[in-house]
């Protein structure tokens, strides 16, 4: 079973996100080279929501290091990506200040199915149904 | 051609009810246009110079007719100047009250484009498109575009294998990708199936070209980093023989080292085949690296299964035609001589428009969208219906959209062409000139497009009028002529034997003239960027640059040879001399690209 994206308004994780066991990734760094020993969350940024470094980061985390903890999507982060970034492998994701939060869960459910595996969901369509 | 399943059908409904929840948050103002530019883009909604501009997807080019019959009545009830307020607009590169509308336009990565349908409208299109299982999903936008390959798939005599199953695959796989959907830049994927390349691969940020190995094995030699635009590039081959099914895994391998490491800090250095450039052999050791991951740790989940091929593969059987070959051969020839002797005009067609056909009961034949007083691959909504028709009764209800920006009907029985001829004759689409130099290419221009610097189409008209005698056409003989209005080349001058560019200096209006450049064809040779021949020319020289050129190789033409290869044997000097004569308006002088 799929985990849900959980959403959370701007700013409500601040305190949090200094705490230990989490680990920021920078935009440009390679999640491979992270030490996530003792790392229950790690956040990954969007420094404007059109970068889209971060869905790959994501997918490395979760798919070839088998990270188990947290991936939290932060910065600019819209609710019309929230489908993607739960499929990449994001497990949280805190918006932008002004998007619906009420909306973004509405919109995580848009589509039945797709066609290509993903962080979560591994196999394609094609191997995951008979044909 | 592919047909969709119940799966395929709802998806392509659930992006249209997301399409109308973003446009209707657009129109409420929750959804800022900043925000809102990527979803509509990778939807197919540009904003234009006037208007919006729809790309509906094509994909790989085929198309239905009840899909044809979907654009024709998109175009007469929806592609409406007069639904525009056109008032404010910029109007320095534009002849507004001649430009059409309530037509479609096919494009060279075989697109449908609309230039006049208002954003407010663009929902109850978008669900007009669904229920043909049309949609506008990744044909713009910083993600994998629709896939292209060669007009003549699945029927060419050289083919060494049907690319469109591969290619319905790759769609599948690429359509709504979680991770690649927000990429430094667009990113084209070409396939090619056959001997000689008609889907000018060499041109793609990724070019497949599908081959055997010694011990018979299908597979692809891949190319990367290929493209045109400012910084006109031939893809490199990264892997001379990569298994079939593998395709998808390596894609994913190339896409995520470009999505990590393509530059994102400038918008004209973003493209991958910068990337490429800058990275050499380090690029191609990222790709092989990150495949051997993909294979070894995540346990490759896209391999592509006999199966899946199998069953892909059976929705590109050839229809069944009721062909009978063992009475039908004599009977064809006869009819065919006789039609032929009787009237040249007939003969032409099935010269340049009718091209042979892996049935050899059947042809592929081209409705020509290339005559006067129409842009280039405008298709008005009575043209689009007719065409349907024609498809129904000669080509088992299917076409396609050529990269030339034409229809070809790919199933035509030999004995019905005489019938399609005159048909095709009656609505004019039977311009015996494919391939010829009024078969150019033209982008639509400073007229429709806000990048361009110039316009496109009335160089393309004047030209059209010029090149009007049949007996003139033939005689130049194979020809590629396009026609860009800026260095983003969609009308893919670089790759034209006679290459126009539009440019603006001071303000004004100006062409540069390319020569030898190559789509990678075998009339054309192996791909390459033309040659600039010197400074630009004014609008109204144009045509005469073209006449003085085409003067010059036939009057250095040995027999039957071609344009290009003329131009190969005696260089660009002649060339130049003769269209420098010709010039009277000289440009600040630039540097030139």
């Amino acid at each position: 079973m799929t985990q849900q994206l959980q959403l959370f308004p701007a700013g409500s994780l601040d305190a949090e996100s200094q705490a230990a066991g989490t680990l920021a990734i920078a935009n440009d760094a390679d999640p491979r080279e992270a030490d996530l020993s003792g790392v229950h969350t790690v956040t990954l940024n969007f420094p404007g929501f059109s970068d889209g470094r971060a869905f790959s980061q994501a997918f490395l985390l979760r798919r070839r290091l088998g990270f188990a903890g947290n991936i939290r999507a932060t910065g600019d982060v819209l609710i019309d990506q929230l489908q993607q970034m739960q499929r990449s492998g994001f497990s949280q994701a805190v918006l932008r200040a002004d998007q619906s939060l009420i909306h973004g869960q509405q919109l995580l459910n848009q589509y039945s199915g797709f066609y290509q595996g993903d962080a979560v969901a591994i196999q394609p369509r094609f191997a995951a149904v008979p044909a | 051609m592919y047909q969709y399943s119940d799966f395929d059908r709802q998806f392509v409904q659930q992006r249209a009810a997301q399409f109308r929840d973003q446009l209707d948050r657009r129109f409420a103002g929750t959804l800022l246009e900043d925000d809102f530019k990527p979803l509509r883009l990778q939807n197919g909604w540009y904003v234009q110079r006037f208007a919006p501009m729809l790309r509906v997807a094509v994909p790989y080019g085929e198309i239905a007719s009840n899909q044809l019959r979907v654009l024709a009545k998109i175009a007469r009830d929806f592609d409406h100047k007069e639904d525009n307020d056109i008032s404010n607009a910029v109007v320095a590169l534009a002849d507004v009250p001649s430009l059409p509308d309530r037509c479609a336009h096919f494009t060279t990565r075989s697109n449908v484009q609309y230039n006049w349908i208002p954003l407010n409208r663009a929902a109850d299109v978008m669900d007009l498109l669904a229920s043909v299982n049309m949609h506008g999903i990744q044909t713009s936008g910083n993600c994998i575009r629709n896939i292209t390959t060669d007009a003549l798939a699945g029927i060419a005599v050289d083919e060494v294998a049907d690319p469109r199953p591969f290619a319905e695959i790759m769609r599948q796989w690429s359509t709504l990708h979680p991770e690649f959907a927000f990429l430094p830049r667009k990113f084209k994927i070409a396939i090619t199936g056959a001997r000689e390349d008609r889907a000018a691969s060499a041109w793609h940020d990724v070019g497949l070209r599908l081959l055997r190995n010694v011990d018979g094995d299908l597979g692809f030699q891949v190319r990367v980093g290929g493209g045109m635009g400012r910084t006109p590039i031939i893809g490199s081959v990264i892997r001379e023989f990569l298994p079939w099914n593998q395709v998808l895994n390596y894609l994913e391998a190339i896409v995520r080292a470009y999505n990590r490491f393509g530059r994102r800090d400038n918008k004209y250095k973003a493209r991958i085949k910068i990337l490429v450039k800058a990275e050499g052999q380090a690029f191609s050791d990222q790709v092989e690296a990150e495949y051997q991951d993909i294979l070894t740790i995540d346990g490759a989940p896209h391999t592509i299964t006999q199966t899946e091929l199998d069953r892909v593969s059976a929705f590109f059987a050839a229809p069944d035609l009721n062909c009978d070959r063992k009475s039908a051969d004599a009977k064809i020839a006869h009819i065919l001589k006789a039609a032929a002797e009787d009237d040249v005009e007939f003969s032409r067609w099935l010269t340049q428009n009718v091209k042979p056909h892996q049935n050899p009961d059947l042809r592929a034949v081209t409705l020509s969208f290339k005559r006067l007083g129409s842009a280039p691959g405008d298709a008005n909504a009575e043209q689009l219906e007719r065409a349907a028709d024609l498809a129904d009764r000669f080509s088992a209800g299917e076409a396609r959209v050529t990269h030339e920006q034409n229809l070809l009907l790919p199933w035509v029985r030999c004995d019905q062409l005489p019938e399609l001829w005159r048909e095709a004759r009656r609505l004019g689409l039977a311009k015996p000139n494919i391939g010829l130099l009024s078969d150019m290419i033209a982008c639509p221009g400073g007229d429709f497009c806000d990048l361009a610097n110039a316009r496109s189409l009335p160089i393309a008209n004047t030209l059209m009028a010029r090149y009007q005698d049949l007996d003139e056409l033939h005689d130049l003989g194979e020809i590629d002529l396009h026609i860009s209005g800026c260095i983003n080349s969609c009308g893919h001058h670089h790759s034209g034997h006679i290459g126009v560019l539009g440019v603006d200096k001071d303000g004004q209006e100006w062409y540069q003239i390319t020569l030898g450049g190559s789509d990678g064809s075998r009339l054309s040779g192996e791909a390459v960027p033309g040659k600039v021949i010197g400074p630009s020319f004014a609008a109204a020289e144009v045509a005469d640059v073209v006449e003085a050129l085409l003067d010059t190789y036939r009057s250095h033409r040995d027999e039957r040879e071609t344009f290009i290869n003329t131009f190969k044997r005696v260089g660009v000097d002649p060339f130049k001399t003769a269209a420098n004569a010709v010039r009277v308006a000289t440009a600040r002088p630039t540097t030139t690209a």
